[in-house]
């Protein structure tokens, strides 16, 4: 799926990263906590949260991350764009609530990468 | 051999919470740089940074060194904070001493030492309680 499509299906304006809306993505994984996402996740592409900080960048950056998409209609700070510009990721942000956000993706293809059989929020 | 090593120091602000895991962007960078595979990278990374979340969150920040040479990569991470009581406890997957503001923060889920055994080849604590804790870690290449 094509991040554009991401935005799409979610209603989501896009925060920074426009040039790059047209990088496939195949999986996703949703947390507000990013030690989770740091321990559990592997090769997620996409990153769903409803956490709004610095570390929230930190963290997909470390993770290789593509995309972050916030939910329920939090909005990042010009830091965290600054942030994502300089590590070349996209950033959204959407009205939807993340199990609502979560189950429109998945639906449509998008696919989450389970390690040690322990899943995300 | 000396000469065979690349070495990258940093000082961990303990002040700023945002300014967390700074460090381990610019170790992320330089590693590219040097051409190290892209897995490699992402598990110093990933140690790295959860280490200097660590030393923010607990021990008001500290210094970190970072020691490449053609076997494997180094990271040494060095505090004066607290110390670690029990290290087997800290070791606990779940297990926390963070405060709730940092869990607000989304850390403090108790995965920060158990994540950095998890990525790295070695890892070895050195705490005393009131003195401080070390933590080398290494990757093989």
């Amino acid at each position: 799926m094509k991040i554009r499509e991401i935005s799409e299906k979610l209603c989501a304006d896009i925060v920074c990263g426009e040039d790059q809306l047209d990088c496939e993505v195949f999986t996703a994984c949703s947390s507000d906590m990013m030690s989770d996402v740091l321990a559990f996740v592997k090769d997620q592409a996409v990153l769903l949260t409803g956490l709004v900080n610095p570390q929230v960048i930190r963290t997909a950056e470390m993770m290789d991350m593509r995309c972050i998409v916030f939910v329920r209609k939090k909005v990042p700070t010009e830091e965290m764009k600054c942030l994502a510009e300089e590590a070349g990721i996209v950033l959204m942000k959407t009205q939807m609530r993340m199990f609502e956000a979560c189950g429109i993706l998945y639906e449509a293809g998008l696919k989450g990468h389970v390690e040690d059989g322990v899943c995300d929020a | 051999m000396p000469d065979d090593v690349v070495r990258f120091c940093f000082d961990v602000d303990g002040d700023d919470f945002s300014s967390a895991g700074a460090a381990s962007v610019e170790v992320k960078k330089r590693l590219r740089q040097l051409g190290i595979s892209p897995e490699v990278i992402r598990r110093v990374a990933i140690a790295m940074y959860e280490g200097e979340i660590n030393m923010v969150i607990h021990a008001d920040g500290g210094k970190a060194l970072v020691e490449v040479t053609p076997d494997e990569v180094r990271m040494t991470l060095e505090d004066h904070g607290p110390g670690i009581a029990d290290v087997e406890l800290a070791m606990q997957e779940g297990y926390s001493t963070a405060r709730e503001n940092i869990r607000s923060l989304g850390f403090g889920a108790g995965m920060g030492l158990p994540n950095m055994k998890k990525y790295t080849d070695t890892m070895h604590i050195d705490t005393e309680v009131g003195r401080g804790t070390t933590v080398v870690m290494t990757v093989k290449i």
